[in-house]
């Protein structure tokens, strides 16, 4: 058995369904932390997903989870929970015994399977519900119901499609907060979103797909500075921005010095954000000017995103 | 190592354990939602029509004696071949059996049980057990209720054929051959539902299979699971007329011989289901 293995690994991994592409030649490392699956509808996200859970089989190339594949199901979904987008439960189920039922098909006694369910209902905050039939729920209650039965059995990876679909403003506060203590303890926790803001929130890093390719991985600041033809926009809120903005602009790789228009910022494009860093603060000392903030202004998975694919974003969602 | 050895070991190492709690999990859920399950009401509905029949003719004839209890064994056994046998278990499996996958893809919920650590061997043998559970329960109650108002409303003499003479033979033969037929009418239902997104035809043309197994040549004649079924019947229907299509033997096997061959067709076939399952993806879009 080799979970001592960290990594969900996919090796030139094509997947077909017929002639319609699904995803192609993905050669992906995601190590344990919060990753986030990037892209429009059809960009493969799902695909990659359910690959990734042996729902369904690669037409080529080679998946493996923590070193498992799903061909040891026994002990590959002993590690791995999958909360699937299908808005599907099986017929006439409380949401209890939604969960108690994936939990005695996991072979454990009744006993354990009972306090399990309860655990993960309580975690999902669904407690008072837990004993209606799951027909009657809202659209958010069941994204939670299945939240928790995907999470009951206390998996290491935990894959998400679409997580955050048909919750209120509360309950995605919730579950985003949920991600994070799941990811920072260890676990993987990968999901697809197409909500930019909010899996840029969370994400230790990023996948971004576009027709079924990869088109950047990695943690989300390294992919920024990996886009050279768009150069970085940091925002500089100060005392003295005229000032700032006319010491920056004799500098070879500042391409832009913008002043904001409430007279107390200046936003500044550069090819070479680490030489910015270093030149402001020199001229900060020298200049004897009072700094409020510094912030990069697109390094952030909505402007990766943009750079690399295009499309909407700019309303936060692709 | 030997691969004798290899083999046993393996055997050995098996999860068996976890494989025994799994089939009692999908069994539990299966048997509950067939049995239970809206649509099923038909299934009542076909198996237990010959009974109320047969209890409306007890009532009625109950003042006459009956037309005797030879006639009546003849009744119940021409009901049990041509109705039971033919349509009623035939079509109560097949709705049955074509829902435990087929049923779980149109409500888009094969999945949870695709991400539960099981093999999907161990999947399709509880639904299949729980499949002939269910059947045998729905199926078996009602030829007992048919053989009881058969028998019943002849009072000492019913009771004197049962317990006395061939009568509780009978019913132990038509009981075993009922469960028989569950068995073997749910392996091809099942592995049929595992190809076909639309069981009516592939369900059409068993049927036919079935009906007119009996003028096709002996070696196809073995790869019906009626050939089998009607060997073991107790009672021996006259080959008369239209009859003959569904009462002649062509080639009478020994009982142990029907037994075996019928269960050997089945787990042939739930091998084959079982390749079928290791091959299906989710994908519900296209169905």
């Amino acid at each position: 058995m080799s979970t001592e293995i960290k990594e969900i690994v996919f090796d030139n991994v094509s997947k077909f369904y017929g002639e319609v592409l699904g995803v192609n030649r993905v050669n992906l490392t995601i190590p344990p932390g919060v990753t986030s699956l990037v892209g429009p509808n059809g960009s493969g996200k799902t695909t990659l997903m359910n690959l990734m859970t042996g729902l369904v089989r690669p037409t080529q190339g080679s998946i493996t989870v923590l070193g498992l594949t799903p061909q040891q199901p026994e002990e590959f979904f002993r590690h791995v929970g999958y909360c699937t987008q299908f808005d599907s439960f099986p017929k006439g189920v409380t949401g209890f015994e939604f969960v108690f039922q994936s939990l005695l098909l996991r072979g454990i006694t009744r006993v354990q399977a009972n306090q399990l369910a309860w655990e993960a209902i309580d975690r999902v905050g669904l407690r008072e519900a837990a004993l209606r039939k799951v027909a009657g729920y809202s659209k958010g209650m069941r994204q939670r119901i299945r939240l928790g039965q995907s999470i009951a059995h206390h998996p290491t990876v935990l894959v998400l499609d679409e997580p955050l679909n048909g919750l209120d403003p509360m309950a995605r506060a919730e579950t985003i907060a949920l991600f994070e203590a799941l990811g920072k303890e260890g676990m993987h926790v990968i999901l697809s979103s197409h909500v930019l803001h909010e899996v840029d929130k969370i994400s230790d890093q990023v996948v971004l797909m576009s027709f079924g390719y990869v088109v950047a991985e990695g943690k989300i600041h390294g992919v920024r500075s990996e886009v050279k033809e768009h150069p970085m926009q940091i925002l500089v809120r100060c005392d003295a921005p005229n000032r700032l903005a006319s010491r920056l602009f004799s500098q070879d790789h500042v391409v832009e010095a913008k002043l904001n228009n409430d007279g107390r910022g200046v936003l500044i494009r550069t090819r070479d954000a680490d030489e910015f860093y270093m030149i402001l603060n020199k001229i900060v000392v020298e200049d004897n000017i009072t700094l409020e903030t510094v912030a990069p202004a697109d390094d952030d998975v909505n402007s990766v995103y943009q750079y690399l694919v295009g499309g909407a974003g700019g309303g936060g969602t692709v | 190592m030997s691969s004798m050895a290899t083999a046993r070991k393996s055997w050995g190492d098996a999860p068996w354990q976890l494989w025994w709690s799994q089939l009692g999990a999908i069994f539990q859920i299966e048997v509950k939602k067939a049995i239970w399950m809206r649509r099923s009401i038909w299934i009542y509905l076909v198996a237990f029509g010959p009974t109320f029949l047969i209890a409306l003719h007890a009532i009625v004839d109950h003042a006459s004696v009956g037309v005797g209890i030879p006639v009546d064994t003849e009744m119940m056994a021409t009901i049990f071949q041509v109705y039971y046998l033919r349509l009623g278990i035939f079509f109560g499996c097949l709705g049955l059996f074509t829902w435990l996958f087929r049923g779980e893809v149109v409500e888009k919920s094969l999945h949870y049980y695709f991400l539960s650590p099981m093999r999907r061997e161990v999947l399709v043998l509880g639904k299949f057990v729980a499949g002939v559970a269910a059947s045998t329960v729905i199926f078996g109650t009602s030829v007992l209720l048919s053989f009881v108002f058969m028998y019943g409303h002849y009072g000492a003499a019913g009771r004197d054929y049962v317990y006395h003479g061939p009568g509780l033979g009978q019913l132990m033969a038509y009981l075993g051959v009922t469960v028989l037929a569950c068995i073997g009418y749910g392996s091809v239902f099942m592995a049929l539902s595992l190809v076909f997104k639309n069981p009516i035809l592939p369900g059409l043309f068993m049927l036919l299979w079935e009906t007119f197994h009996a003028v096709l040549p002996s070696w196809l004649q073995k790869l019906s699971i009626t050939f089998y079924l009607k060997q073991l019947s107790p009672v021996t229907l006259a080959p008369d007329g239209i009859m003959a299509l569904f009462t002649v033997i062509a080639e009478p096997v020994p009982a142990w011989l029907a037994v075996g061959g019928l269960l050997c067709l089945s787990v042939a076939i739930l091998l084959l289901a079982r390749i079928l399952i290791r091959r299906m993806e989710i994908s519900y879009l296209a169905d």
